[in-house]
Protein backbone atom coordinates (compact mmCIF):
# COMPACT_ATOMS: atom_id res chain seq x y z
CA UNK A 1 0.00 0.00 0.00
CA UNK A 2 1.05 3.51 -0.76
CA UNK A 3 0.41 6.80 1.21
CA UNK A 4 -1.10 9.10 -1.61
CA UNK A 5 0.48 12.18 -1.51
CA UNK A 6 -2.34 14.20 -2.91
CA UNK A 7 -3.97 13.53 0.58
CA UNK A 8 -4.30 16.23 2.87
CA UNK A 9 -3.60 14.94 6.25
CA UNK A 10 -5.94 15.49 9.07
CA UNK A 11 -4.76 18.09 11.49
CA UNK A 12 -3.93 16.27 14.88
CA UNK A 13 -4.67 17.78 17.97
CA UNK A 14 -1.74 17.80 20.61
CA UNK A 15 -1.17 19.54 23.63
CA UNK A 16 1.82 20.61 25.62
CA UNK A 17 2.80 23.30 28.26
CA UNK A 18 4.77 25.77 27.09
CA UNK A 19 6.37 27.96 30.41
CA UNK A 20 3.94 26.62 32.60
CA UNK A 21 0.47 27.18 30.45
CA UNK A 22 -1.31 24.18 29.04
CA UNK A 23 -1.45 24.93 25.12
CA UNK A 24 -3.56 22.96 22.85
CA UNK A 25 -3.10 22.95 19.16
CA UNK A 26 -4.60 21.25 15.88
CA UNK A 27 -1.87 20.72 13.56
CA UNK A 28 -0.44 19.20 10.02
CA UNK A 29 1.94 16.76 11.16
CA UNK A 30 4.92 18.66 9.12
CA UNK A 31 5.01 21.57 11.50
CA UNK A 32 7.99 21.82 13.57
CA UNK A 33 8.38 22.55 17.16
CA UNK A 34 10.22 25.56 16.23
CA UNK A 35 6.99 26.94 13.76
CA UNK A 36 4.45 25.47 16.94
CA UNK A 37 5.84 27.99 19.16
CA UNK A 38 6.90 30.77 17.13
CA UNK A 39 3.68 30.88 14.47
CA UNK A 40 0.72 29.08 16.37
CA UNK A 41 1.80 30.36 19.48
CA UNK A 42 3.03 33.38 18.89
CA UNK A 43 6.23 33.19 20.82
CA UNK A 44 8.76 34.39 18.66
CA UNK A 45 11.40 34.56 21.29
CA UNK A 46 12.72 31.50 19.78
CA UNK A 47 15.04 32.02 16.72
CA UNK A 48 15.12 30.63 13.13
CA UNK A 49 18.57 30.68 12.09
CA UNK A 50 19.40 27.96 9.85
CA UNK A 51 16.58 25.48 10.69
CA UNK A 52 18.63 22.54 9.72
CA UNK A 53 20.29 21.84 13.40
CA UNK A 54 23.08 24.36 12.68
CA UNK A 55 23.13 26.99 14.78
CA UNK A 56 20.97 26.75 17.76
CA UNK A 57 19.37 29.62 17.52
CA UNK A 58 15.71 27.26 18.31
CA UNK A 59 17.09 25.88 21.45
CA UNK A 60 14.39 25.23 23.71
CA UNK A 61 14.15 22.84 26.44
CA UNK A 62 11.85 20.44 26.41
CA UNK A 63 11.19 17.63 29.80
CA UNK A 64 14.37 20.01 31.16
CA UNK A 65 16.45 19.35 28.14
CA UNK A 66 17.51 21.51 25.96
CA UNK A 67 17.42 20.51 21.99
CA UNK A 68 16.94 21.87 18.72
CA UNK A 69 13.56 22.67 17.92
CA UNK A 70 14.01 22.79 13.99
CA UNK A 71 14.44 19.22 14.19
CA UNK A 72 11.97 18.24 16.07
CA UNK A 73 7.80 17.76 15.21
CA UNK A 74 5.31 19.22 17.48
CA UNK A 75 3.48 16.33 17.18
CA UNK A 76 6.04 14.39 18.42
CA UNK A 77 6.25 16.45 21.65
CA UNK A 78 2.70 15.88 22.71
CA UNK A 79 2.43 16.01 26.32
CA UNK A 80 5.96 17.46 26.91
CA UNK A 81 6.47 20.10 28.77
CA UNK A 82 8.70 23.16 27.17
CA UNK A 83 10.68 26.10 28.60
CA UNK A 84 11.36 28.91 25.84
CA UNK A 85 12.95 32.10 26.51
CA UNK A 86 10.11 34.16 27.38
CA UNK A 87 9.90 31.47 30.10
CA UNK A 88 12.92 31.62 31.92
CA UNK A 89 12.40 35.24 33.72
CA UNK A 90 10.15 33.96 37.15
CA UNK A 91 7.89 36.69 38.52
CA UNK A 92 9.45 39.83 36.79
CA UNK A 93 12.95 39.16 38.06
CA UNK A 94 15.64 37.66 35.37
CA UNK A 95 16.84 34.68 35.05
CA UNK A 96 20.29 34.45 36.87
CA UNK A 97 21.92 33.47 33.71
CA UNK A 98 20.22 36.57 31.80
CA UNK A 99 21.40 38.92 34.10
CA UNK A 100 24.90 37.81 34.06
CA UNK A 101 24.41 38.17 29.71
CA UNK A 102 23.71 41.59 30.71
CA UNK A 103 26.38 42.02 33.07
CA UNK A 104 29.12 40.90 30.99
CA UNK A 105 27.51 42.30 27.61
CA UNK A 106 27.67 38.82 26.21
CA UNK A 107 25.20 39.75 22.99
CA UNK A 108 25.56 42.26 19.99
CA UNK A 109 22.13 41.83 18.16
CA UNK A 110 20.84 39.19 19.68
CA UNK A 111 19.65 37.37 17.67
CA UNK A 112 21.40 34.65 18.80
CA UNK A 113 20.60 34.79 22.69
CA UNK A 114 17.05 33.35 23.95
CA UNK A 115 19.05 29.77 22.34
CA UNK A 116 22.36 30.84 23.73
CA UNK A 117 20.30 31.62 26.92
CA UNK A 118 18.17 28.25 26.66
CA UNK A 119 21.21 25.92 25.89
CA UNK A 120 23.03 27.65 28.88
CA UNK A 121 20.22 26.82 31.19
CA UNK A 122 20.55 22.92 30.13
CA UNK A 123 23.98 23.27 30.33
CA UNK A 124 23.64 24.31 33.78
CA UNK A 125 21.24 21.30 34.46
CA UNK A 126 23.13 18.64 32.93
CA UNK A 127 26.39 19.74 35.00
CA UNK A 128 28.34 18.72 33.15
CA UNK A 129 30.98 21.73 32.22
CA UNK A 130 33.76 22.50 34.65
CA UNK A 131 35.86 24.96 33.23
CA UNK A 132 36.14 27.44 30.69
CA UNK A 133 36.70 24.62 27.84
CA UNK A 134 34.26 22.33 28.67
CA UNK A 135 31.65 25.79 28.79
CA UNK A 136 33.00 26.34 25.07
CA UNK A 137 32.80 22.33 24.27
CA UNK A 138 29.47 21.79 25.61
CA UNK A 139 28.59 25.84 24.11
CA UNK A 140 29.67 24.80 20.74
CA UNK A 141 25.93 23.47 19.10
CA UNK A 142 25.09 27.81 19.58
CA UNK A 143 26.85 29.99 16.75
CA UNK A 144 27.36 33.43 17.62
CA UNK A 145 27.58 35.64 14.15
CA UNK A 146 28.56 39.08 15.99
CA UNK A 147 31.52 37.05 18.04
CA UNK A 148 30.50 37.40 21.21
CA UNK A 149 31.86 34.32 22.51
CA UNK A 150 34.47 35.35 25.03
CA UNK A 151 31.56 37.11 27.03
CA UNK A 152 29.10 34.52 26.46
CA UNK A 153 31.13 32.07 28.27
CA UNK A 154 32.32 34.40 30.88
CA UNK A 155 28.41 35.04 31.41
CA UNK A 156 27.96 31.24 32.17
CA UNK A 157 31.21 30.97 34.62
CA UNK A 158 29.64 33.92 36.73
CA UNK A 159 26.27 31.95 37.08
CA UNK A 160 28.00 28.85 38.01
CA UNK A 161 29.90 30.10 40.36
CA UNK A 162 26.68 31.28 42.29
CA UNK A 163 26.16 29.46 45.17
CA UNK B 1 9.02 21.01 4.39
CA UNK B 2 7.23 17.71 2.49
CA UNK B 3 3.45 16.63 3.16
CA UNK B 4 3.37 13.77 4.75
CA UNK B 5 1.03 11.14 6.75
CA UNK B 6 1.82 10.49 10.44
CA UNK B 7 1.70 7.23 12.74
CA UNK B 8 3.06 6.92 15.98
CA UNK B 9 3.76 3.40 16.87
CA UNK B 10 3.19 1.52 20.29
CA UNK B 11 5.23 -1.03 20.02
CA UNK B 12 7.70 -2.92 18.10
CA UNK B 13 5.63 -5.22 16.29
CA UNK B 14 3.04 -2.50 14.85
CA UNK B 15 6.12 -0.60 14.04
CA UNK B 16 7.26 -3.04 11.43
CA UNK B 17 3.51 -3.86 10.70
CA UNK B 18 3.15 0.06 9.54
CA UNK B 19 6.51 -0.25 7.74
CA UNK B 20 6.00 -3.42 6.00
CA UNK B 21 2.30 -2.22 5.07
CA UNK B 22 3.46 1.81 3.68
CA UNK B 23 5.94 1.20 1.17
CA UNK B 24 7.11 4.96 1.38
CA UNK B 25 7.26 5.26 5.00
CA UNK B 26 9.93 5.33 7.16
CA UNK B 27 10.79 5.75 10.45
CA UNK B 28 11.57 8.45 12.92
CA UNK B 29 13.36 8.93 15.92
CA UNK B 30 15.24 11.51 17.31
CA UNK B 31 14.49 13.12 13.86
CA UNK B 32 17.60 15.15 13.59
CA UNK B 33 18.73 13.31 10.14
CA UNK B 34 16.03 12.70 8.71
CA UNK B 35 13.93 15.97 9.29
CA UNK B 36 17.17 17.87 7.78
CA UNK B 37 17.18 15.79 4.49
CA UNK B 38 13.07 16.07 3.91
CA UNK B 39 13.87 19.69 4.29
CA UNK B 40 15.49 19.81 1.26
CA UNK B 41 13.85 16.89 -0.26
CA UNK B 42 16.20 14.72 -0.29
CA UNK B 43 13.89 12.30 1.52
CA UNK B 44 10.74 12.11 0.62
CA UNK B 45 8.57 9.69 3.08
CA UNK B 46 5.02 9.79 2.51
CA UNK B 47 4.31 8.52 6.17
CA UNK B 48 6.36 9.03 9.24
CA UNK B 49 6.08 6.44 11.37
CA UNK B 50 7.22 7.80 14.94
CA UNK B 51 9.38 4.86 17.20
CA UNK B 52 10.23 7.78 19.86
CA UNK B 53 7.94 6.27 22.32
CA UNK B 54 8.84 2.70 22.21
CA UNK B 55 10.21 1.45 25.13
CA UNK B 56 13.68 0.48 23.96
CA UNK B 57 15.69 2.63 26.38
CA UNK B 58 17.31 0.71 28.85
CA UNK B 59 20.78 0.16 29.50
CA UNK B 60 21.12 -3.49 30.76
CA UNK B 61 23.73 -6.01 31.67
CA UNK B 62 24.11 -8.89 29.75
CA UNK B 63 24.46 -12.45 30.84
CA UNK B 64 28.46 -12.57 29.82
CA UNK B 65 29.17 -8.83 31.10
CA UNK B 66 28.73 -6.75 28.34
CA UNK B 67 25.25 -4.53 28.15
CA UNK B 68 22.62 -4.17 25.60
CA UNK B 69 21.39 -0.90 24.70
CA UNK B 70 18.27 -0.32 23.33
CA UNK B 71 17.61 1.65 20.11
CA UNK B 72 16.21 5.20 21.53
CA UNK B 73 18.57 6.22 24.44
CA UNK B 74 19.52 9.49 23.49
CA UNK B 75 23.38 9.41 22.37
CA UNK B 76 23.99 11.79 25.38
CA UNK B 77 22.48 9.90 27.85
CA UNK B 78 24.51 6.92 26.35
CA UNK B 79 27.73 9.09 26.52
CA UNK B 80 27.06 9.90 30.28
CA UNK B 81 25.90 6.66 31.40
CA UNK B 82 28.44 5.53 34.59
CA UNK B 83 29.05 2.18 33.30
CA UNK B 84 29.73 3.18 29.33
CA UNK B 85 32.36 5.92 30.91
CA UNK B 86 33.27 3.44 33.61
CA UNK B 87 33.73 0.16 31.03
CA UNK B 88 33.50 1.41 27.67
CA UNK B 89 35.08 5.41 27.52
CA UNK B 90 36.28 5.09 23.81
CA UNK B 91 32.73 4.56 23.23
CA UNK B 92 31.38 7.64 25.32
CA UNK B 93 35.03 9.84 23.40
CA UNK B 94 33.00 8.99 20.34
CA UNK B 95 29.93 10.37 21.23
CA UNK B 96 30.93 13.42 22.60
CA UNK B 97 33.42 13.60 19.69
CA UNK B 98 29.82 14.60 17.35
CA UNK B 99 27.28 16.68 16.39
CA UNK B 100 26.35 19.17 19.30
CA UNK B 101 24.94 19.15 22.97
CA UNK B 102 21.37 19.57 22.13
CA UNK B 103 21.59 17.36 18.81
CA UNK B 104 22.95 14.69 21.46
CA UNK B 105 20.01 14.70 23.41
CA UNK B 106 18.01 14.31 20.53
CA UNK B 107 19.53 11.77 18.35
CA UNK B 108 19.21 7.77 19.02
CA UNK B 109 21.20 5.27 18.66
CA UNK B 110 19.23 3.57 16.11
CA UNK B 111 19.19 6.58 14.29
CA UNK B 112 22.73 7.54 14.47
CA UNK B 113 23.82 4.52 12.67
CA UNK B 114 21.38 4.88 10.05
CA UNK B 115 22.03 8.47 9.17
CA UNK B 116 22.93 9.23 6.09
CA UNK B 117 25.89 10.83 3.95
CA UNK B 118 27.06 14.28 4.48
CA UNK B 119 28.04 14.40 1.05
CA UNK B 120 27.09 17.78 -0.26
CA UNK B 121 25.96 16.68 -3.61
CA UNK B 122 24.09 14.18 -1.90
CA UNK B 123 22.35 17.34 -0.24
CA UNK B 124 22.06 19.01 -3.68
CA UNK B 125 19.27 18.04 -5.80
CA UNK B 126 20.16 20.35 -8.84
CA UNK B 127 23.45 18.01 -9.32
CA UNK B 128 23.44 14.11 -9.68
CA UNK B 129 24.02 11.77 -7.08
CA UNK B 130 23.59 7.76 -7.17
CA UNK B 131 22.60 8.24 -4.11
CA UNK B 132 19.94 10.35 -3.60
CA UNK B 133 19.04 9.25 -7.58
CA UNK B 134 19.98 6.04 -8.50
CA UNK B 135 21.67 5.87 -12.16
CA UNK B 136 21.94 9.29 -12.29
CA UNK B 137 25.25 9.27 -11.69
CA UNK B 138 28.50 10.67 -9.23
CA UNK B 139 29.05 14.51 -8.87
CA UNK B 140 31.59 14.18 -6.54
CA UNK B 141 34.29 11.71 -8.47
CA UNK B 142 35.51 14.25 -10.95
CA UNK B 143 33.69 17.04 -8.23
CA UNK B 144 34.28 19.01 -5.34
CA UNK B 145 35.95 15.72 -3.58
CA UNK B 146 38.35 16.60 -0.50
CA UNK B 147 35.36 15.23 1.72
CA UNK B 148 35.11 11.97 0.37
CA UNK B 149 36.35 8.47 0.74
CA UNK B 150 39.87 7.12 -0.28
CA UNK B 151 38.75 3.39 0.47
CA UNK B 152 36.05 1.05 -1.07
CA UNK B 153 34.99 3.58 -2.89
CA UNK B 154 33.54 2.62 -6.49
CA UNK B 155 32.45 4.45 -9.62
CA UNK B 156 29.25 5.05 -8.59
CA UNK B 157 29.61 6.75 -5.38
CA UNK B 158 32.71 7.97 -3.33
CA UNK B 159 30.71 8.96 -0.12
CA UNK B 160 32.20 8.81 3.23
CA UNK B 161 29.41 7.54 6.65
CA UNK B 162 29.70 10.23 8.86
CA UNK B 163 28.60 8.89 12.11
CA UNK B 164 31.50 8.96 14.73
CA UNK B 165 29.39 6.90 16.95
CA UNK B 166 29.55 3.80 14.78
CA UNK B 167 33.55 3.78 13.84
CA UNK B 168 33.66 3.47 17.94
CA UNK B 169 31.13 0.55 17.55
CA UNK B 170 33.21 -0.76 14.82
CA UNK B 171 36.52 -0.70 17.25
CA UNK B 172 34.49 -2.10 19.94
CA UNK B 173 32.94 -5.17 18.01
CA UNK B 174 29.51 -4.50 18.92
CA UNK B 175 26.51 -6.24 17.62
CA UNK B 176 23.45 -4.83 16.33
CA UNK B 177 19.42 -6.55 17.07
CA UNK B 178 17.33 -6.02 14.66
CA UNK B 179 13.50 -7.04 14.40
CA UNK B 180 11.57 -7.92 11.17
CA UNK B 181 8.65 -9.37 9.87
CA UNK B 182 10.57 -12.91 9.97
CA UNK B 183 11.58 -12.39 13.29
CA UNK B 184 14.82 -10.97 14.98
CA UNK B 185 18.15 -11.77 14.01
CA UNK B 186 21.56 -9.77 14.73
CA UNK B 187 23.94 -8.46 12.87
CA UNK B 188 28.04 -7.79 13.62
CA UNK B 189 29.26 -3.54 13.79
CA UNK B 190 31.34 -4.44 10.82
CA UNK B 191 28.91 -6.06 8.77
CA UNK B 192 26.11 -3.65 9.77
CA UNK B 193 27.15 -0.58 6.83
CA UNK B 194 28.34 -1.62 3.02
CA UNK B 195 30.53 -0.26 0.57
CA UNK B 196 28.91 1.84 -2.06
CA UNK B 197 29.52 -0.64 -4.94
CA UNK B 198 26.53 -0.19 -7.85
CA UNK B 199 24.34 0.34 -5.22
CA UNK B 200 25.27 3.33 -3.37
CA UNK B 201 21.44 4.28 -2.45
CA UNK B 202 21.65 1.33 0.28
CA UNK B 203 23.91 2.17 3.09
CA UNK B 204 23.80 -0.78 5.15
CA UNK B 205 22.16 -4.44 5.63
CA UNK B 206 19.01 -3.65 6.73
CA UNK B 207 16.03 -4.85 5.39
CA UNK B 208 13.47 -1.99 4.51
CA UNK B 209 10.91 -3.36 6.96
CA UNK B 210 13.17 -3.98 10.03
CA UNK B 211 14.20 -2.15 12.58
CA UNK B 212 17.02 -1.89 14.87
CA UNK B 213 15.80 -2.55 18.47
CA UNK B 214 19.19 -2.66 20.67
CA UNK B 215 23.26 -2.57 19.98
CA UNK B 216 24.99 -4.94 22.26
CA UNK B 217 28.34 -4.43 23.38
CA UNK B 218 30.54 -7.23 24.55
CA UNK B 219 32.27 -7.61 27.67
CA UNK B 220 35.89 -6.57 25.97
CA UNK B 221 35.59 -2.82 26.94
CA UNK B 222 39.27 -1.51 26.92
CA UNK B 223 38.61 1.08 29.39
CA UNK B 224 42.31 0.93 30.26
CA UNK B 225 43.92 1.75 26.79
CA UNK B 226 41.77 3.37 24.53
CA UNK B 227 41.66 6.54 22.18
CA UNK B 228 39.04 8.69 19.94
CA UNK B 229 40.90 11.27 17.97
CA UNK B 230 38.73 13.42 15.16
CA UNK B 231 40.40 15.62 12.85
CA UNK B 232 38.46 18.22 11.87
CA UNK B 233 37.98 21.90 10.19
CA UNK B 234 36.82 23.18 13.49
CA UNK B 235 37.57 21.89 16.43
CA UNK B 236 33.90 21.13 17.26
CA UNK B 237 30.66 20.87 16.02
CA UNK B 238 32.15 19.91 12.58
CA UNK B 239 32.01 16.22 11.08
CA UNK B 240 35.28 14.28 10.66
CA UNK B 241 37.65 14.93 8.00
CA UNK B 242 39.64 11.39 9.43
CA UNK B 243 38.92 10.42 12.58
CA UNK B 244 40.30 6.79 14.61
CA UNK B 245 39.10 4.84 17.53
CA UNK B 246 41.86 2.62 18.87
CA UNK B 247 41.90 0.22 21.86
CA UNK B 248 44.85 -2.09 23.01
CA UNK B 249 45.26 -4.63 25.72
CA UNK B 250 48.98 -5.02 27.09
CA UNK B 251 50.22 -8.33 28.67
CA UNK B 252 53.44 -6.92 30.37
CA UNK B 253 54.84 -4.79 27.56
CA UNK B 254 53.46 -6.97 24.51
CA UNK B 255 50.26 -5.92 23.09
CA UNK B 256 47.68 -8.87 24.07
CA UNK B 257 44.63 -7.61 21.78
CA UNK B 258 44.46 -4.44 19.30
CA UNK B 259 41.36 -2.82 17.88
CA UNK B 260 41.42 0.05 15.12
CA UNK B 261 38.74 1.49 13.44
CA UNK B 262 39.00 4.78 10.91
CA UNK B 263 35.84 7.21 10.25
CA UNK B 264 35.65 9.65 7.57
CA UNK B 265 37.36 7.48 4.78
CA UNK B 266 34.96 5.52 3.41
CA UNK B 267 31.27 4.67 2.94
CA UNK B 268 31.71 2.19 6.61
CA UNK B 269 34.31 2.55 9.23
CA UNK B 270 36.96 1.03 8.02
CA UNK B 271 38.62 -1.60 10.02
CA UNK B 272 41.39 -4.48 9.07
CA UNK B 273 41.87 -7.95 11.32
CA UNK B 274 45.53 -7.91 9.19
CA UNK B 275 47.02 -4.61 11.33
CA UNK B 276 44.76 -5.82 14.25
CA UNK B 277 46.49 -9.03 13.99
CA UNK B 278 49.75 -7.11 13.24
CA UNK B 279 50.28 -5.58 17.05
CA UNK B 280 49.56 -8.28 18.04
CA UNK B 281 52.42 -9.56 20.30
CA UNK B 282 54.21 -6.49 19.71
CA UNK B 283 55.69 -3.92 21.88
CA UNK B 284 54.30 -0.33 21.30
CA UNK B 285 56.38 1.21 19.21
CA UNK B 286 55.95 3.72 16.67
CA UNK B 287 57.45 1.39 14.06
CA UNK B 288 54.90 -1.16 14.83
CA UNK B 289 52.34 1.59 14.59
CA UNK B 290 53.42 2.94 11.47
CA UNK B 291 52.93 -0.65 9.73
CA UNK B 292 49.51 -1.18 11.47
CA UNK B 293 48.69 2.11 10.00
CA UNK B 294 49.75 1.06 6.00
CA UNK B 295 48.19 -2.54 6.27
CA UNK B 296 45.36 -0.23 7.30
CA UNK B 297 45.16 1.90 4.83
CA UNK B 298 46.54 -0.75 2.17
CA UNK B 299 44.52 -0.01 -1.18
CA UNK B 300 43.39 3.25 -0.92
CA UNK B 301 42.88 5.21 -3.76
CA UNK B 302 42.69 8.97 -4.34
CA UNK B 303 40.59 11.66 -6.16
CA UNK B 304 41.45 15.31 -7.02
CA UNK B 305 41.29 16.75 -3.78
CA UNK B 306 41.25 14.11 -1.05
CA UNK B 307 44.94 13.05 -1.80
CA UNK B 308 45.93 14.28 1.63
CA UNK B 309 43.58 12.04 3.58
CA UNK B 310 46.18 9.25 3.39
CA UNK B 311 48.75 10.64 5.04
CA UNK B 312 46.66 12.61 7.55
CA UNK B 313 44.81 9.03 8.23
CA UNK B 314 48.15 7.55 8.71
CA UNK B 315 49.51 10.13 11.09
CA UNK B 316 46.24 10.25 13.26
CA UNK B 317 46.57 6.36 13.13
CA UNK B 318 49.75 6.48 14.86
CA UNK B 319 49.23 9.21 16.91
CA UNK B 320 46.12 7.49 18.50
CA UNK B 321 47.63 4.49 18.99
CA UNK B 322 50.09 6.43 20.63
CA UNK B 323 47.86 8.16 22.92
CA UNK B 324 45.97 4.92 24.00
CA UNK B 325 49.21 3.03 24.76
CA UNK B 326 50.40 5.63 26.91
CA UNK B 327 46.80 6.10 28.68
CA UNK B 328 46.25 9.60 27.61
CA UNK B 329 43.24 9.49 25.62
CA UNK B 330 42.04 12.40 23.73
CA UNK B 331 39.68 15.03 25.82
CA UNK B 332 36.99 15.87 23.54
CA UNK B 333 36.56 19.46 25.84
CA UNK B 334 40.92 20.22 26.28
CA UNK B 335 41.62 20.46 21.97
CA UNK B 336 45.41 19.76 22.34
CA UNK B 337 46.47 16.59 20.83
CA UNK B 338 47.99 14.92 23.61
C1 LIG C 1 24.41 20.12 12.38
C2 LIG C 1 24.64 18.67 12.64
C3 LIG C 1 25.90 18.22 12.99
C4 LIG C 1 26.14 16.87 13.23
N1 LIG C 1 27.39 16.45 13.55
C5 LIG C 1 27.64 15.14 13.74
C6 LIG C 1 28.94 14.65 14.02
O1 LIG C 1 29.89 15.42 14.13
N2 LIG C 1 29.11 13.32 14.19
C7 LIG C 1 28.08 12.44 14.10
O2 LIG C 1 28.30 11.24 14.27
N3 LIG C 1 26.84 12.85 13.82
C8 LIG C 1 26.60 14.18 13.63
N4 LIG C 1 25.35 14.60 13.32
C9 LIG C 1 24.33 13.59 12.98
C10 LIG C 1 23.55 13.07 14.15
O3 LIG C 1 24.39 12.28 14.95
C11 LIG C 1 22.43 12.23 13.56
O4 LIG C 1 21.54 13.10 12.90
C12 LIG C 1 21.68 11.45 14.62
O5 LIG C 1 22.52 10.54 15.25
C13 LIG C 1 20.50 10.72 14.00
O6 LIG C 1 19.71 10.14 15.02
P1 LIG C 1 18.14 10.43 15.11
O7 LIG C 1 17.59 9.57 16.18
O8 LIG C 1 17.89 11.87 15.22
O9 LIG C 1 17.70 9.87 13.68
P2 LIG C 1 16.43 10.24 12.76
O10 LIG C 1 16.68 11.50 12.05
O11 LIG C 1 15.18 10.09 13.53
O12 LIG C 1 16.52 9.02 11.75
C14 LIG C 1 17.61 8.88 10.86
C15 LIG C 1 17.38 7.63 10.01
O13 LIG C 1 17.45 6.47 10.83
C16 LIG C 1 16.28 5.68 10.67
N5 LIG C 1 16.04 5.08 11.98
C17 LIG C 1 15.94 5.74 13.17
N6 LIG C 1 15.80 4.86 14.19
C18 LIG C 1 15.83 3.62 13.63
C19 LIG C 1 15.72 2.29 14.16
N7 LIG C 1 15.60 2.06 15.47
N8 LIG C 1 15.77 1.26 13.29
C20 LIG C 1 15.91 1.47 11.96
N9 LIG C 1 16.01 2.70 11.40
C21 LIG C 1 15.96 3.76 12.23
C22 LIG C 1 15.22 6.64 10.20
O14 LIG C 1 14.23 5.99 9.45
C23 LIG C 1 16.03 7.60 9.35
O15 LIG C 1 16.18 7.09 8.06
C24 LIG C 1 25.07 15.95 13.12
C25 LIG C 1 23.79 16.39 12.79
C26 LIG C 1 23.57 17.74 12.54
C27 LIG C 1 22.19 18.19 12.18
S1 LIG D 1 29.76 10.48 -3.67
FE1 LIG D 1 27.88 9.25 -3.47
S2 LIG D 1 26.56 10.63 -2.32
FE2 LIG D 1 28.16 11.94 -3.22
S3 LIG D 1 27.44 12.58 -5.28
FE3 LIG D 1 28.56 10.68 -5.57
S4 LIG D 1 26.91 9.15 -5.49
FE4 LIG D 1 26.08 10.95 -4.51
S1 LIG E 1 17.34 27.14 13.58
FE1 LIG E 1 17.51 25.26 14.61
S2 LIG E 1 19.65 24.99 14.73
FE2 LIG E 1 19.49 26.75 13.46
S1 LIG F 1 24.73 38.46 19.41
FE1 LIG F 1 24.51 38.63 17.26
S2 LIG F 1 24.55 36.52 16.69
FE2 LIG F 1 25.10 36.42 18.75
Amino acid sequence: MTDSTNQIPDRIRLSFVVNGTKRTLDLVPWTTLLDALRDHLGLTGTKKGCDHGQCGACTVLVDGRRINSCLTLAVMKDGAEITTVEGLAQDGTLHPLQQAFIDHDAFQCGYCTPGQLCSAAGLLSEGRAKDADEIRELMSGNLCRCGAYPNIVAAIQQTMSWP
Amino acid sequence: MINFQYSCASDVTEAIGLLAAHSGAKLIAGGTNLIDLMKESVEKPTRLIDISRLPLRQIEETGDGGLHIGALVPNSDLAYHPLIEERYPLLASAILAGASAQLRNMASVGGNLMQRTRCAYFYDTATPCNKRTPGSGCSAVDGLNRNHAILGTSAFCIATNPSDMSVALAALDAVVHIAGPSGERTMGMREFHRLPGDTPHVDTNLERSEIITAIELPPRGFAGNYSYLKIRDRVSYAFAIVSVAAALEFDGHAIRKARLALGGVAHKPWCSVEAEAALQGQPATTDHFARAADLLLQGARTYAHNGFKVELARRAVMRTLTQAANASPQSQAHKKIA
